[in-house]
């Protein structure tokens, strides 16, 4: 091969492609250290400036489809969420138009079901909780001075999977083939075909589950964001408030969304090969689905209402020109609520027939949550108290959202309340309640949101007039539309009737109901034309232009690609207001990373406490490979909705070669230099592994919330154990107990043998002993290979057969769940040996086996509870 | 810096409290669901169970308490005052102390809230 081919051969593995050569006058490689510039010398910032637009441009033509960067799929991933909440909306008013009068046909009884499953489905998984992801990720860096998180090809991906699973849910009703049983889908309902036939509830449980996927993939990328991309001097009691909610919301995800993919993986087991997890029949209980379910379902609630109350606590300090009041007290709510919310999910099962003193518990916590609650809306209120308040849209938005949730969250307090939700439970009260927390905890806020931020996002004010226009629009009508609910709940009016019978009262709130609902409409759209309509002559809003003190208005109009100009250091929670010249030094770049030097995308990466500089990150750029990642992983899932397995497997092996193809040519890239000269005299390292480094840090998160979908798998287990007469049922004489002790034992033994050599590769590659590593890696990947194949040939050799009782089938879960995690931990190891011989990992350069040494402690501990589960639990009862 | 003999705060000693709150909540309601499961009887008595949970709340409640007070001890030598919104080590170390402390008071309460049914209900009704 000649040098030639080498290099290009070695930039194409860098991520970057053949056209993407530089002019030769931005002079890449050959730049002299940041730290000797003269930052006063215009054409030494020229240049710098030319090389950073050069190194962020969004790539031109057809290409830009495969931008990385946050501010494109940031944008992407908030106008996809608004479509899909159009159209949810779209829904909504159908069946406003069949409730407004009594007995109508305007749709048919299962066409309105799937209309209102659809609603609530669309809005609660492609528009509340995507939302906060987008914008998230559009502001997050923004705020914390950073050019870009630390893994934007991961929220690439996640953004084609939620828009892939997305369309896929949304457009099975114009196939009449939506499912028909409500957003939370109870078994046995939609679990057994004579009550749902066709492919509705395998739509909804694959479709959401590969979103689920792009929800954890947002949450590791915000913490790690928040946590490790800081800027220096921001220490965490100087983080904007934002920050705060964004790593306790994303917190939460890790912990809220595993438990409904472990009832995903149960429920499509029983719809796809009948294993009775629910089918009281064959000793499942349906019970276990409403509890994974609503462990999910409630917190969700709260991962929708923090990031848009932390909306307001940005909008509030900038309109009240003042900092926030109780900074402190924030915190408290942020955590405080993030914690309460997990001890809440029964009360959506109130009543179901659970012991009284159980109810008690979740009422408990459920009236305790308002405390935490009620806190934040206090120090808003403080804060508008002690401030003086410029009128303007935004807060127009904001004190209507106060109002609305205000009222939410009392009616909230009264259905936390047993006895009164017995009276109310499915009827239109828990209608208008939810709507009422949901529209003022999160709509109201989020359009508050739209007209604060749009000048830093598009560059000019959206109108004042059409503004206050939608507000009244949106707030009469909204009132107009749901309060009458709270009436005809109370009346009686169960929630998902198709129709009600004339001369029961029902028919004026729900005529005042329907009239509200598109007057509300009309107010949406107002805000929507605000956005969409040409303003070509329009002048520019001038630069931070609500006099904010927070960095995200540091971005110059129109915006550059770069992010920011250099990387501030922050010594004030409001360094606009605080911090004298901040946005002069910044633009003259006399902070750290003003240049391109190499001609690589970088970001600062900064100490969890007081954001002390660690490492200098080079981020990927574009790429087409996480959209070929997210496509075959949605082809996966797709097929497996249609039974399609040849293809679902072929499908899935392509997936696993697109996540490999991306990992191996965009990670763990081995820099050019040691360390850089960043400016201001600093020297930061280019590469770190173990727990300084992110990738690191997103392993132990991801693990974390795969941590948690077992931990609910071996939850389920018990929970059959605990509502069971007799937990394993009972067998012939002489029938082993369950899958025996032997083979489980083994690979228990050979799970630890995979786990040892893991750990000891990372410890002899890192000693330079590159031979032994590799032997055990190699060695290790034969091992995880055996164990796997032995959990399962546990329950095969003993006769369990899954579809006849639900204890056969749990032991098989968990067995089948440990297999794949070990066949995974193989994978990687054999990943790692490539990585080995191909040079790109060494002892110095050696994050990918440290990564892959974690994983496989979280693998040892997942092989030890199933064994104790399946194996052991069962001699001791 | 802060240190001394004093606890170094960070985020894990912040989310303590509110982490004890949740051990306590999901044990209580565990071992009552498990004493009256299979719900059949809804009469069935579980003064044992209301015992366990009894102490349990007073564990916890005296857990909380501990670094309630520690907190608030450290967070008062530590030139206790608002607003933590310095730049230096030592008023970040402050800050999450008087998080803490705020932390620790919301937990007491909500481990006295749950400890409340138990108190008061004697079966499995």
């Amino acid at each position: 091969m000649s040098d030639v081919t080498l290099d290009r051969s070695a930039t194409r593995w860098a991520g970057q492609s053949d056209e993407d050569t530089a002019p030769a006058d931005l002079n890449f490689g050959n730049v002299p250290p940041a730290s000797t510039r003269d930052q006063d010398d215009p054409e030494v910032r020229a240049g710098q400036e030319a090389r950073l637009r050069h190194v962020w441009a969004e790539p031109k033509g057809w290409r830009y489809w495969s931008a990385v960067n946050n501010t494109e799929v940031g944008l992407w991933y908030t106008a996809t969420s608004f479509a899909f909440m159009l159209f949810a909306g779209v829904l909504g008013l159908m069946m406003r138009v069949q409730l407004a009068a009594p007995d109508t046909d305007f749709l048919t009884a299962s066409f309105y079901n799937q209309v209102y499953t659809l609603h609530g489905t669309v809005m609660m998984f492609l528009f509340a909780v995507p939302i906060f992801e987008a914008v998230a990720i559009i502001l997050l860096p923004q705020m914390l001075g950073a050019r870009d998180l630390p893994f934007p090809r991961l929220s690439a991906f996640g953004y084609w999977c939620f828009l892939i699973g997305g369309v896929f849910v949304c457009g099975s009703i114009f196939f009449g083939a939506a499912p028909e049983g409500g957003w939370f889908m109870y078994p046995p309902l939609t679990t057994q075909e004579r009550f749902s036939p066709g492919y509705g509830p395998d739509i909804w449980l694959l479709g959401l589950s590969f979103i689920e996927v792009a929800s954890i993939a947002a949450a590791v990328e915000l913490i790690v964001g928040t946590l490790k991309c800081r800027p220096p001097g921001m220490r965490l009691n100087l983080m904007p408030l934002y920050a705060w909610y964004v790593l306790v919301v994303a917190g939460m995800i890790l912990f809220a969304f595993p438990p409904l993919i472990a009832g995903d993986i149960l429920f499509e087991l029983e719809r796809l090969f009948n294993w009775p997890f629910f089918d009281p029949e064959r000793g499942g209980d349906p019970m276990l689905w409403q509890h994974l379910f609503w462990i999910f379902g409630h917190p969700e609630v709260y991962i929708v209402f923090l990031p848009a109350i932390a909306l307001l606590a940005m909008i509030i300090p900038t309109f009240a020109q003042r900092p926030i009041v109780g900074y402190s007290f924030i915190v408290l709510a942020a955590v405080g609520t993030g914690f309460l919310s997990f001890g809440l999910w029964v009360h959506h099962m109130f009543a179901t027939g659970l012991p009284a003193i159980s109810l008690g518990f979740f009422s408990a916590a459920s009236e305790a949550v308002a405390i935490p609650t009620a806190v934040q809306i206090f120090v808003f209120l403080a804060t508008l108290l002690a401030g003086r308040v410029v009128r303007a849209v935004p807060m127009l938005f904001v004190s209507g959202a106060l109002a609305i949730f205000v009222i939410g969250g009392l009616t909230g307090v009264m259905v936390a309340l047993a006895p009164f939700d017995w009276q109310a439970h499915d009827t239109y009260f828990v209608v208008a309640h939810l709507h009422y927390v949901l529209l003022g905890g999160m709509l109201f806020p989020v359009v508050a949101g739209v007209y604060y931020f749009w000048p830093m996002m598009g560059g000019r004010r959206l109108s004042d007039r059409l503004g206050k226009i939608a507000f009244w629009l949106m707030f009469v009508g909204f009132n107009t539309a749901f309060l009458p609910m709270h009436w005809s709940g109370l009346i009686g009016m169960p929630r998902r009737v198709w129709t009600y019978p004339e001369g029961i009262g029902l028919e004026l709130p729900n005529l005042i109901s329907s009239i509200g609902a598109f007057v509300f409409a009309a107010g949406f759209l107002t805000v929507v034309w605000d956005v969409l309509r040409p303003r070509k002559g329009e002048p520019y809003a001038e630069r931070n232009t609500w006099n904010a003190g927070t960095l995200e208005w540091l971005a110059e109009v129109p915006d550059e690609a770069w992010g920011v100009r250099s990387v501030p250091i922050v010594t004030s929670r409001y360094p606009l207001w605080y911090q004298k010249n901040l946005m002069a030094d910044v633009d003259m770049g006399r902070f750290y990373m003003p240049d391109a030097e190499e001609g690589m995308r970088e970001t600062m990466v900064t100490s969890v406490l007081d954001a002390e500089p660690v490492q200098c990150l080079r981020v990927p750029g574009p790429t087409f490979m996480t959209f070929w990642a997210a496509i075959f992983l949605g082809a996966v899932f797709i097929l497996a909705t249609f039974h399609l397995w040849t293809l679902t497997l072929i499908t899935a092996v392509f997936a696993v070669v697109a996540i490999l193809v991306w990992l191996w040519r965009g990670t763990a890239l081995q820099p050019e230099k040691d360390q850089k000269d960043v400016g201001l005299g600093l020297k930061l390292p280019l590469y770190k592994s173990g727990p300084q480094s992110v990738g690191w840090w997103a392993m132990f998160i991801t693990m974390t919330g795969d941590a948690t979908a077992f931990v609910s798998l071996v939850f389920g287990y018990f929970f059959y154990f605990t509502v069971s007469p007799v937990f394993p049922p009972p067998m012939m004489a002489g029938e082993e107990i369950g899958p025996g002790l032997t083979w489980p034992l083994i690979s228990l033994g050979l799970f630890a043998a995979s786990w040892l050599a893991a750990i000891f590769a990372r410890n002899t590659n890192s000693k330079g002993s590159v031979g032994t590593a590799r032997l055990l890696m190699g060695g290790g990947v034969l091992l995880s290979l055996a164990a796997s194949a032995a959990i399962l040939w546990g329950p095969y050799v003993t006769g369990l057969v899954p579809t006849v009782h639900v204890y056969p089938a749990t032991v098989w879960v968990l067995a089948i769940w440990t297999a794949c995690h070990g066949a995974a931990g193989a994978l990687m190891l054999a990943y790692c040996l490539a990585r080995s011989l191909a040079g790109r990992m060494t002892p110095a350069h050696d994050i990918d086996i440290v990564n892959v040494a974690l994983y496989w402690h979280f693998m040892a501990g997942t092989a030890l509870v199933t064994t104790a589960t399946i194996a052991l639990f069962p001699l001791a009862v | 810096m802060a240190t001394g003999n004093k606890t170094r705060d960070n985020l894990w000693t912040l989310i303590t409290p509110p982490a004890i709150w949740a051990g306590h909540f999901l044990v209580s309601y565990g071992s009552v669901a498990y004493g009256c499961a299979p719900n059949v009887d809804v009469f069935q008595t579980i003064g044992g169970f209301r015992i366990f949970v009894g102490g349990l709340t007073v564990v916890a409640l005296a857990a909380i308490g501990f670094l309630f007070v520690r907190a608030l001890g450290e967070w008062r030598r530590n030139d206790g005052r608002i607003p933590h919104d310095e730049d230096t080590a030592a008023v970040r170390e402050r800050f999450l102390e008087f998080s803490t402390v705020l932390l620790a008071g919301l937990s007491f309460i909500a481990v006295v809230y749950t400890a409340l049914p138990a108190a008061l209900m004697v079966d499995c009704r």
